[in-house]
């Protein structure tokens, strides 16, 4: 049924074709977290591949920055129904991650770990095959704190809660385990073309 | 629309008030499930050829109150809240989800000091926490709001009513552009911070990027952590 005396603002066609359904295009870049964006310190900077407890390669910055770097271009969508066309990102596959550590991936899960705590569940399909960078440059610059840097996850295909800010590090799980947002009604995986945004969503 | 819909459902709007110049409350009729001060929910509006479009509006009702009261403002070029500002009328039903959000939320009873900042409409989760306080009051709570113009203080009478009503809470209305002339600076947040006597245990900010994120960093330098500090932003 409609909404008495709506119309709506009918996006381009262009923009009609890569919206995900309920998302709207916008050209700022908002700002969504928990909290302030936590001071880090490059010289302390880590980023740690594990698997449960038992670390499996640890980076510094200064070591993090020379693997090899891999860029993305394209859309982005957050559950909060924006989505953000054409953006340019830069960092590290988790594939160059595993080969610069010489493992393979132990299990199908992992937890993205954040400095402030946070943390969000992504499937190993998810991550690997170039589908997900530790991303540390936007537009061609140093990723800002406000949007997750010195560095942050980006899994474009998934909403971007998915895509955590802060990142420390990596953990393979034997199980898919519930994370930050995920314990608190949304959806395990987060498919904006599925529009799995909460836990009651197919 | 088809049975299973993703939990939407219909709500009426019983009455529209208004707060501000650019801001209205709509006050619904929703079979939703009681929600927590702090939570917001989705609302879904159809067109006659199925396009939707949908958005996030936090609740300003207290928990547990009759009716669920939506504080929305008018965007500049905004889709949805020119519909509510320009066309909604009491009777009116559209479609509703939630409540939705589960980290920016206060339940009683909550022993800390409380600090609530909000930059323009970013007052409406707050109001929320402060009628839920005012419901079961317990801990100081300290609630500064900041707007750009007098008129644009929502909830000013209410939320000066509480204050006056109850020492433990204590409200802070300043305007940028005109009247006071002030913003939350450091040099504020420390006269207000000094006066009130507490240091925060949990923060509650909620308005635009930019000025939550300075408020953020000006509570950090003071000495609260950074897990104490819960931000809600827009724009």
């Amino acid at each position: 049924m409609s909404t008495r005396g709506f119309t709506g603002r009918r996006p381009g066609a262009d923009a009609a074709r890569r919206l995900p359904p309920g998302q709207q295009q916008t050209q700022d870049f908002p700002v969504l977290s928990l909290g302030p964006a936590p001071a880090i310190n490059l010289d302390a900077w880590r980023f740690t591949l594990r698997h449960g407890s038992r670390p499996l390669a640890s980076w510094n910055w200064f070591e993090f920055n020379a693997l090899p770097r891999t860029r993305w271009h394209g859309d982005i969508h957050c559950v909060t129904t924006w989505s953000k066309f054409g953006t340019d990102w830069e960092g590290v596959t988790l594939d160059d991650l595993l080969a610069a550590a010489g493992v393979q991936a132990p299990t199908s899960f992992l937890l993205a770990q954040s400095y402030d705590d946070y943390d969000t569940n992504v499937p190993l399909a998810d991550l690997a095959g170039g589908r997900a960078l530790i991303a540390t440059h936007f537009g061609g610059e140093p990723l800002t704190p406000e949007h997750g840097g010195p560095a942050r996850l980006l899994v474009p295909h998934l909403y971007f809660w998915k895509s955590a800010k802060w990142i420390k590090g990596l953990k393979f799980t034997e199980r898919d385990e519930a994370g930050f947002w995920e314990l608190r009604g949304y959806h395990m995986r987060g498919d904006p073309w599925r529009e799995q945004r909460y836990s009651d969503d197919d | 629309m088809s049975e299973r819909d993703g939990n939407w459902r219909t709500a009426v709007i019983a009455r529209i008030a208004a707060l501000t110049p650019r801001m209205r409350s709509y006050f619904l009729h929703a079979p939703l499930a009681g929600h927590v001060a702090g939570q917001y929910l989705d609302v879904r509006l159809t067109a006659p050829d199925g396009y939707q479009a949908r958005r996030s509006y936090s609740i300003a009702s207290r928990p547990g109150a009759a009716e669920l009261e939506l504080a929305i403002a008018l965007q500049d070029d905004g889709e949805v809240s020119a519909w509510f500002h320009e066309v909604a009328q009491p009777g009116d039903t559209i479609d509703v989800r939630g409540p939705l959000g589960g980290h920016f939320i206060w339940e009683p009873p909550h022993a800390a000091p409380v600090l609530l900042v909000a930059g323009g409409s970013g007052i409406v989760p707050l109001v929320s926490i402060a009628r839920a306080w005012q419901a079961a009051p317990a801990a100081p709570m300290l609630l500064l709001h900041s707007a750009r113009t007098p008129e644009a203080l929502a909830f000013q009478p209410e939320l000066a009513g509480i204050a006056a009503a109850d020492p433990r809470f204590t409200y802070v209305a300043v305007s940028t552009r005109a009247g006071t002339g002030r913003r939350i600076d450091a040099a504020m947040l420390d006269k207000a911070l000094g006066h009130w006597g507490h240091l925060p245990a949990l923060c509650y900010l909620c308005g635009p990027t930019a000025f939550v994120e300075a408020v953020a960093q000006l509570l950090v330098a003071r000495g609260v952590a950074h897990r104490a500090i819960r931000t809600e932003r827009f724009g």
